[in-house]
């Protein structure tokens, strides 16, 4: 079922153009507040534009956003997470400074001041997720890699006189890996959620890109009475998520021993 | 942080003399090490702010000055609030205002920023551990029980709920709450607002109860999750069987003996989330329309009020700060395996 | 004389994503007022699944299956609910673990580990419990028993962690002490003390004990009977003297001389037992031993043998071919000749020149 939806939404992004479906940004001004009719499937918004196109147009730009940011801040933190834990010593601690200065400082303000000083766009925007998302990554790769160091393999690769570089991409990043992109893989739906959080504020992806979280908002001020403008993809946006997270749990717990002791 | 989550050795006892006084200067020793750690993290994160803020686009002297005023009153705006000189001065003269309790007065009201940090953190305050609270008070018994009987019932029914809590932004939460609760379905509670406790501690409950669901439900969604996580590994350990086969009730070694030793990653994200939500409850303060801390930050960088701006940064860097001691220190008291980890 | 422990055809299957595991498959068992039991076998042969079905710990549902009965003191202790058979538990039966390092809680100290099931079972005040955990601590040998309880597990080593969780086990004078592997996880100079240890207090408390190991050497001196056990079941059951003197299983003499003699020549080879432990997801038909045992005939891949007396009805065997009778030479005779076992089993002359 996860898959399923999961797939569809991916799909349904990915070929947006190729479909026949309203331009997401041109208003049709019958279908103001409309609501489910045989043109407008998921009826219009409060400009007249087709809900069901700028949802799958807005597949994109979000599914962008989780997918970039994320895949930026594991890959940087990641690293920089392997370095930490392969060297210690002042590596860690400055690594260590990094990480708790980011964690330290708000990350709204953080993401306004990049909007404010790059100029709002997806690009930005993915900018500054990502570098939100280095410490976590940081910490994780460093603990996986503290274990894996440990292993008999790379202290043989280590007694061969291999180098560090060598080592850390030959013998430890494919173990680090694998928990890295089960935690990304979930990150992907959080990063969904925060895209809307930050529509909320005006500070998500800039109109007139259609994205999940700019639509809920967009449908606030006529919830009592249109709820449908934001419902659909507040649904769309939910089922997403939802799927990311079940996948994401099932894979977890493929590692997990499940019989206890009570 | 990053050493407080490492794994804590199992090493064996050697010399037994000496060990109370041992375990205790070690205890000083760890405590002076993070201090430095976390001195140099306020102040990394202060300098930060002063350079993010100068990189802001927009002149803070014409902001101040007012749309109608000369470039001659600029520039006197400009020297009186001393943005000519260059950062680094900046930084310096600010932190040694700083050191004496002097955080500077707001461009715009000219309140001093101390006082503005003082009508608007109990605000946020309150909210935050509020929320954490509720959150931990629902997770926690979640957590257990499901970690008691996994794939159960109630670990089903929680874990769906809390994937769907995690699958929403949460104003869309505090949105529905509206509705069930403030002008839609019924109105037994205040949409906006904020009312002292000192004012009326009732009307102060009233007008908190929906800003602090609205926080919770995420966090209380995760906090299941881990501990419940946690929880089912630590059941599988030798001593759960032990504990078991001494007689011992399953309420009992749930909460005497399985969870303590499972709590130490719930902490330290219920710890990190104080310090994250102090500084960032921004979306459940607009939405409510809450005179919090978080508000105070956001129409301080729209306004370019660049003291109030430093001083609420400064805040939230200390509170994130304090937070991490007291969660070390917390290890220190929950775990004595860390009190000897070397 | 009745027996204080009786399991009748105790059956535990876990069902798995890969199939059924057949962990202890149809075991009978008796077991006197203060005598000591040793059940002996590899690991996967079931013991320590088949002891916590004895106590109760591994129980029907979620995927595990069970059968058969267990009656203690005239109680059937399979028929009562996890509420009523924890009463027993701690007071009247008391179980001890391999591990040491793992089997205490890591946050908890000492006294509070130890004073916990006297306060639950004995309703006493907790001031008089810490004055018995103080006298037991001192009475499983541990120094300074008065600190000790103060002390958290880490500050331990191995064996005094160990003489600690025997501590625990004793503490309500239980009368069937189920000690799985006490001495396993423990250095070799260590494991003598903790047996002996073990063997006084029984002998003193009169408690029965029911000792699992994988070392039969271990249980020589310090057993009054000996269950062997392989792949769920019981294979052989004897007196500790008759067992040592004249093994009928194969399998008990492959264990014997898997252990280096403690005294004799240096030069004596050490007899490793061909293959690996059976599957018990797919366990063999016939005798479950037939595929490793360097003397089965085309009648062990067939046929189990039923467990049988061999004299008296206290040696009782599970074999076609006991060692040291006719069948068993000629059966010794023809493999030797062909070079194979019955299953295929290439043997050696060393392998069954016992």
């Amino acid at each position: 079922m996860a898959w399923t939806w999961l797939g569809a939404v991916v799909l349904a992004a990915v070929f947006a153009p190729l479909l026949p479906l309203w331009d997401p940004a041109v208003p049709d001004y019958t279908a103001v507040f409309s609501g489910i009719t045989p043109q407008h499937w998921l009826g219009g918004d409060t400009l007249g534009r087709d809900t069901f196109s700028r949802v799958v147009y807005g597949a994109r730009a979000s599914l962008l956003v989780g997918i970039c940011a994320v895949g930026l801040g594991a890959l940087v933190g990641g690293f920089l997470g392997m370095l930490a834990g392969y060297f210690g010593g002042r590596t860690e601690r400055v690594l260590a400074l990094v990480t708790d200065v980011v964690l330290a400082f708000p990350g709204l303000v953080f993401i306004i001041a990049i909007v404010a000083i790059l100029g709002s766009s997806l690009s930005n925007l993915i900018l500054g997720l990502a570098i939100l998302s280095v410490p976590t990554f940081i910490r994780l790769a460093r603990a996986a890699t503290l274990v894996v160091a440990q292993r008999e393999f790379v202290l043989a690769a280590r007694a061969y006189g291999c180098s560090p570089i060598r080592i850390i991409t030959r013998e430890i990043a494919p173990n680090v890996v694998l928990p890295v992109a089960a935690y990304g893989f979930i990150m992907i739906g959080v990063f969904i959620v925060v895209e809307g959080s930050l529509s909320f504020l005006g500070l998500g992806i800039p109109p007139p890109t259609p994205s999940w979280g700019g639509m809920i908002a967009g449908g606030r001020a006529e919830l009592l009475n249109y709820p449908h403008i934001s419902l659909f993809p507040a649904a769309v946006m939910f089922l997403t998520v939802l799927s990311i997270n079940y996948i994401g749990e099932r894979t977890r717990k493929q590692f997990e021993v499940k019989e206890s002791n009570l | 942080m990053a050493d407080t989550l490492s794994a804590p050795p199992t090493t064996t006892a050697a010399g037994p003399a000496t060990r109370r006084g041992g375990s205790r200067r070690f205890a000083v020793r760890r405590v002076r090490k993070r201090l430095t750690h976390l001195l140099l993290v306020l102040l990394a994160v202060t300098f930060l702010s002063f350079v993010v803020v100068d990189l802001l686009p927009g002149d803070a002297a014409v902001v101040v000055a007012g749309d109608n005023a000369t470039p001659e009153q600029v520039q006197q705006v400009r020297e009186e609030l001393q943005l000519d000189r260059p950062v680094l001065v900046r930084y310096v003269d600010w932190l040694g205002g700083v050191v004496t309790g002097d955080l500077g007065r707001s461009f715009r009201t000219g309140q001093p920023v101390v006082e503005a940090l003082a009508q608007r953190i109990p605000v946020t305050f309150e909210i935050t551990i509020i929320a954490q609270l509720l959150a931990l008070l629902v997770a926690v018994p979640l957590a257990v029980y499901s970690a008691y009987r996994p794939g159960g019932l109630v670990d089903r029914t929680s874990m769906t709920i809390g994937f769907g809590a995690a699958a929403m932004p949460t104003f869309v939460f505090g949105m529905v709450l509206i509705v069930l609760f403030a002008g839609g379905v019924s109105s037994i509670l205040p949409a906006t607002g904020y009312t002292s406790f000192f004012e009326d501690p009732v009307e102060n409950i009233r007008s908190i109860i929906l800003p602090c669901l609205t926080l919770m439900i995420a966090e209380a969604a995760v906090y299941r999750q881990l501990l419940r996580s946690d929880m089912v590994s630590t059941l599988q350990e030798d001593f759960i069987l032990m504990a078991r086969s001494k007689g011992l009730g399953p309420a009992r070694i749930l909460f005497r003996h399985a969870l303590r030793p499972s709590s130490f990653s719930l902490i330290t994200l219920s710890g990190v989330n104080i310090g994250r939500l102090l500084g960032g409850t921004v979306i459940v303060e607009t939405l409510f329309a809450i005179p919090g801390l978080g508000q105070l930050i956001v129409q301080a960088v729209f306004n370019r009020d660049y003291m109030i701006l430093q001083g609420a940064l400064l805040f939230v860097a200390v509170a994130y700060v304090v937070i991490n001691m007291l969660i070390d220190l917390l290890y220190l008291a929950l775990d004595p395996r860390v009190r000897r980890d070397a | 004389m009745t027996a204080l422990l009786t399991a009748e055809d105790v059956v535990v299957r876990f069902h798995t994503k890969k199939g059924v595991v057949h962990a202890v498959d149809g075991v009978s068992l008796q077991l006197e007022e203060g005598e000591v039991l040793a059940v002996v076998g590899e690991s996967g042969s079931g013991k320590t699944v088949f002891t916590r079905r004895v106590m109760g710990l591994v129980a029907g549902g979620r995927g595990t299956e069970v059968a058969g009965s267990v009656t203690f003191d005239g109680t059937v202790l399979t028929e009562l609910s996890g509420k009523e058979l924890s009463r027993f538990w701690g007071a009247e039966i008391a179980l001890i673990l391999q591990d040491p390092m793992t089997s205490l809680n890591p946050v908890k100290r000492i006294g509070e580990q130890l004073t916990e099931s006297i306060v639950l079972h004995e309703r006493v005040p907790k001031r008089e419990a810490l004055a018995r955990a103080v006298e037991l601590l001192r009475s499983v040998g541990l120094s300074e028993p008065e600190r000790r309880v103060r002390q958290y597990p880490h500050e331990l080593s191995g064996g005094m962690r160990q003489r600690v969780t025997i501590a625990i086990a004793l503490s309500c004078s239980p009368r069937l002490l189920l000690a799985d592997e006490p001495t396993t996880a423990l250095d070799v100079t260590v494991q003598a003390q903790i047996l002996d240890l073990l063997a006084d207090l029984q002998a003193r408390l009169g408690m029965a004990m029911l000792l699992v190991t994988h070392d039969l050497r271990v249980v020589r001196s310090r057993s009054d009977r000996i269950a062997v056990m392989y792949a769920g079941r019981i294979v052989e059951t004897a007196p500790t003297a008759t067992l040592f003197a004249q093994p009928r299983m194969p399998y008990t003499e492959a264990l014997m001389n898997a252990v280096p003699p403690l005294s004799g020549p240096n030069h004596t080879r050490l007899q490793v037992i061909p293959g690996r432990p059976p599957d018990l997801l797919h366990p063999p038909s016939g005798c479950r031993f037939s595929p490793r045992c360097p003397l089965a005939q085309d009648r062990c891949l067939t046929e189990e043998p039923p467990l049988r007396d061999a004299g008296s009805a206290e040696h009782r065997y599970r074999c076609w071919f006991p060692v040291g009778s006719p069948e068993w030479s000629q059966a010794r005779a023809r493999n030797l000749e062909r070079g194979v076992s019955a299953a295929g089993t290439p043997l050696t002359d060393e392998k069954v020149l016992t």
